[in-house]
């Protein structure tokens, strides 16, 4: 499983910075999207993959006496997941309101603000 | 009085901007509120400084989860300086937007967001847990993503692009490292990071961890080869919002690695000569870059870039000596720049252009604005005994402690570059005779603004300069600060003692 994890996580991060390295806008976001993805998977896999063991204790008992998953994991990805959307809903209709005002999908197009005069 | 009193900046911010937002549209009565709010929000702020001043580092734990467990809030003494630096640089530009900020983008929700970024940077400034350190992160990068595209102009848009995605992927960057962290320790809470870091066998993954976080670290506050969306897209948004940004957003990328690299991270040497090279050559783009620019934006935010480079270079030695001048540095910038702005805001509106080769006769029409505007240009450059001085000399004694000579070298070329920089819009802007400005059909100038909205542009500019002034003559005040400051960050011990409750009376 944890090889698996780890194989997706790699192309998750790979394709990402693959596509953020086009010169489209709308591949870039995508890129940042698979990339946002392959940190969420990342932090989930790091927590320690346990199968079947809810974090949840049995009646009458005060600790742990076995392994179980770590709930913290799911909530920070839960967090990140959550976040993640929001910036990039917020993302893609910049995207499409720059598309719109300039008429080009072409990042190269964009450098009227970085002309040094 | 328990601790959790601490958190008031933070929920009085949002209280503010959730206030604010019952009132859509009406511009007026939310340009009051705001002013009003930053004005309160100032008031807590330094109420929590002197009550930290006063009892030293307090602690609570959100939810009465005991920590590591919970999510801790920490003022030290770090923390609430800077909650109370950020609420002045609030203020000022809130009331200075009050004066200059156009109809349509007030309609737009402009002051809501506003508080909402300061309720995300005082957050930040607060929290012990470096998750939640993300969080509120990301709380001020959204806002600050609407802050920058409000009004939506082409220039703005373009910039937004760089800026959004950049920042997105520090963001990610970011919580790769934090994946990292918890993956080695199994603990998010940075006290407690802080002994468990220590403790973990494999010293590679940590400093690759650490490298991570000075790249995250490093977009957000723009340093040497991740800089470039600063300049192209601060100058865009009107100067109201460049001035929040430049005081206060980059600040926060050099908090969480000042915070970061002393807590976490302390004294891992190889970053420390990492980030000396990324200083000096942060230094040095910046400062040829505001030379290049004539477009009065730019170069102030080059000059931004210039600066970090200095609070980066004292860091990067990494004794307390060069961090208590990181933090002089740092109480000196967030002030120094949010000002800067605003000035250039004022001749904006004065002149109807930015372009300093069509500016001039500042000096000749306005001979008092341009004395006032001359005091945050001269302590930007550093001019004895003006606020920039001081920090500078400190890290330069630093620099022949760690016999970082040739750094050292770059500290002198940068303030050079930037006097070179400042005497040249001096001279451009103020004493050239300023004859063809190009009249602007639409634009509402200075001289044709009522008598409130000028002085409600001109005061902030006041106030702060005010600030800087006592920050350069008042030095002995800062500089007991600022190494209280350095001492706290660099013996973490008793930020980590107060934090897991090994120490304190009261929980």
């Amino acid at each position: 499983m944890e090889i698996l994890l780890i194989i997706i996580i790699g192309l998750l991060h790979a394709g990402g910075l693959y596509m953020l390295l086009r010169r489209s806008m709308f591949k870039m976001i995508i890129g940042l999207i698979l990339l946002g993805n392959g940190a969420n998977l990342l932090i989930f896999l790091l927590g320690k993959l346990v199968k079947g063991k809810p974090p949840v204790m049995e009646d009458g008992m005060k600790v742990f006496a076995d392994i179980y998953a770590d709930p913290l994991p799911q909530a920070l990805v839960l967090t990140a997941i959550v976040i993640g959307f929001g910036l990039q809903s917020f993302a893609i209709i910049l995207i499409k309101r720059v598309y719109n005002v300039l008429n080009t999908d072409d990042l190269d197009d964009l450098n009227s603000t970085d002309e040094e005069i | 009085m328990s601790n959790s009193m601490i958190v008031l900046p933070i929920i009085f911010q949002f209280i503010a901007g959730t206030i604010l937002l019952f009132f859509w549209q009406r511009s007026n009565i939310q340009k009051v509120l705001s002013i009003l709010f930053s004005m309160i929000g100032l008031a807590i702020g330094i109420w929590l400084f002197l009550l930290v001043w006063e009892n030293g580092i307090m602690v609570t734990q959100s939810g009465g989860w005991k920590a590591p467990f919970g999510i801790s809030f920490v003022a030290d003494t770090f923390g609430v300086t800077m909650v109370m630096l950020s609420s002045i640089s609030g203020l000022a530009v809130s009331i200075f937007s009050a004066g200059s900020m156009r109809k349509e983008r007030l309609d737009f929700g402009f002051f809501p967001i506003f508080h909402f970024l300061i309720m995300g940077l005082q957050g930040a400034f607060l929290t012990g847990d470096i998750f939640n350190l993300y969080v509120w992160f990301e709380v001020v990068i959204i806002a600050s993503f609407v802050l920058l595209t409000l009004g939506g102009k082409k220039s703005q848009l373009e910039g937004a692009i760089k800026y959004v995605s950049l920042n997105l992927l520090a963001s990610t960057l970011f919580l790769i490292a934090i994946g990292f962290i918890y993956g080695l320790t199994g603990s998010l809470n940075m006290a407690d990071l802080a002994i468990k870091l220590d403790n973990v066998q494999n010293r590679g993954l940590v400093s690759v961890t650490s490298g991570i976080f000075l790249v995250a670290f490093g977009i957000k506050s723009a340093i040497f080869p991740m800089y470039f969306w600063l300049p192209a897209s601060y100058h865009t948004p009107p100067p109201a919002v460049s001035a929040i940004f430049a005081g206060l957003l980059t600040k926060l990328g050099i908090y969480a690695m000042l915070r970061t690299f002393t807590l976490l991270f302390g004294g891992d040497e190889f970053m420390g000569d990492i980030m000396v090279v990324l200083a000096a050559l942060t230094i040095l783009s910046g400062g040829l870059g505001a030379l290049l620019n004539q477009n009065m934006g730019k170069i102030f935010g080059y000059l931004i870039i210039c600066h970090i480079g200095f609070l980066i270079a004292g860091l990067g030695m990494h004794n307390e000596l060069a961090i208590m001048g990181t933090v002089f540095y740092l109480i000196h910038d967030i002030i120094v720049k949010t000002n800067l702005f605003l000035v250039s805001g004022l001749i904006l509106k004065i002149n109807g252009t930015q372009d300093i080769r069509e500016l001039g006769g500042m000096y000749k029409n306005f001979p008092l604005l341009s004395l006032l505007m001359a005091i945050p240009l001269f302590s930007l450059v550093g001019i004895p005994p003006l606020s920039g001085f001081w920090a500078k000399i400190f890290l330069i004694q630093a620099g022949l402690e760690t016999k970082d000579y040739v750094l050292i070298g770059f500290i002198v070329l940068g303030s050079f570059l930037t006097l070179w920089v400042i005497v040249r819009l001096w001279g451009e802007v103020f004493w050239k005779k300023g004859e063809h400005l190009p009249k602007k059909a639409n634009g509402l100038y200075f001289s044709q603004m009522s008598k409130t909205d000028q002085w409600l542009m001109v005061f902030p500019i006041v106030l702060l300069s005010g600030i800087s002034l006592y920050t350069g003559f008042g030095a002995e005040n800062i500089i007991i600060l600022s190494q209280r400051i350095s001492s706290e960050l660099m013996n973490p011990s008793d930020y980590i003692e107060a934090v897991l409750g090994l120490k304190t009376t009261n929980p």
